[in-house]
């Protein structure tokens, strides 16, 4: 658990993510729960592993390390990609 | 007026230095004057933009260090050798500059005052930040929920809000703090420098049984390994809310 299977370099965690995301939505989903498309693994938001090194922000399964989001914003567009997660429960 | 109401996207503010204070010789905070502001949780943080004559912008995080005093927040910032943002905030920054700030943002690693569980709060370095914003608000609110706060310095020069905190530890009934030091420690001190280790979280923690809300801010390894004791200490991993503090340029 200390190390990520792959050495990927030092990573945040999705905290970092509440900015960017609030631009684009009204609610925080930081605090909502995702489920890892690969393995399954139930988690906040604010728990995965995000990478802020790349063009970019990354988020990976704290779990399996599979990439669960990604987030790149351009001067004029949010680019939003979600292939790795099942379900988003936010709370109301 | 009514625009403002709406909790709708977020917004850049123009902010302006009110004052600041030294904390260390290398961590600032800054009281900023952010006309409209929303209000806030402790634990929440703000983006700041800062824009060169140029054009080119850097935005960095930074955790809000005490609940909103009308449309007054303080951030504390840690200088990052090198960085592009945290040397100016610091050295630079003066009383009536304007700075772009968003916020409040984050909404999971936040300690409401209506919560009847018990707090361990454990922070490494600058990881105090959000965790003091907690003890802060606990004490504002009159809340008796006890806390502990366990706090990982390198020397005790690096401790931020010194005063406070042993104002605050004797006045503030229910709130502890403890230190471990990694590199230096004051005379007398019983302990060797040592990084923080599982007597530690053990000892001046909570015992499981009591369900304690347990918040951890450092520094990435310090978040993990802390954490991982937690667990293995037998915490609700759902109760371990966690903030990495980490290099994304300063």
């Amino acid at each position: 658990m200390i190390e990520p299977r792959m050495d990927l370099g030092p990573h945040l965690d999705g905290n970092v993510l509440a900015g960017p995301l609030r631009e684009i939505f009204a609610m925080d989903v930081t605090a909502a729960t995702s489920r890892c498309a690969s393995c399954g693994a139930v988690g906040a938001v604010a728990a995965l592993h995000v990478y802020a090194n790349a063009p970019g922000m990354v988020a990976r399964c704290p779990t399996c390390e599979e990439v669960v989001l990604r987030m790149v914003r351009t001067p004029d567009a949010a680019w939003l990609d979600m292939r790795g997660t099942v379900s988003l429960r936010i709370p109301m | 007026m009514a625009r403002a109401a709406v909790p709708g996207r977020l917004t850049w503010r123009v902010a302006k230095l009110a004052e600041a204070r030294t904390e260390t010789p290398t961590a600032r905070t800054l009281v900023l004057d952010v006309p409209g502001w929303p209000g806030h949780l402790a634990g929440q943080h703000v983006d700041v933009r800062l824009t060169a004559e140029d054009g080119y912008t850097a935005q960095r995080s930074y955790s809000i260090a005490a609940p909103a005093d009308g449309d007054r927040i303080e951030l504390t910032i840690q200088a990052v050798p090198e960085g592009e943002v945290s040397p100016y905030l610091i050295d630079v920054y003066g009383t009536g500059d304007p700075v772009e700030v968003r916020g409040p943002v984050g909404g999971w690693f936040v300690w409401r005052p209506t919560s009847m569980d018990p707090v361990l709060l454990v922070a490494g370095g600058s990881g105090i930040v959000p965790l003091m914003a907690m003890i802060r608000a606990r004490r504002a609110a009159g809340s008796r929920i006890p806390f502990r706060l366990i706090y990982s310095v390198r020397t005790p020069g690096d401790v931020y809000y010194a005063d406070e905190l042993r104002r605050r530890a004797r006045d503030d009934a229910g709130l502890d703090v403890t230190y471990a030091y990694t590199r230096e420690v004051p005379e007398g001190w019983p302990n060797p420098p040592h990084r923080i280790g599982v007597a530690d979280v053990n000892t001046n923690g909570w015992p499981p049984a009591l369900t304690p809300d347990c918040y951890v801010c450092g520094p990435t390894g310090f978040v993990e390994a802390v954490a991982d004791i937690l667990v293995a200490l037998g915490h609700d991993p759902r109760r371990v809310r966690t903030e990495r503090f980490g290099p994304t340029g300063g």
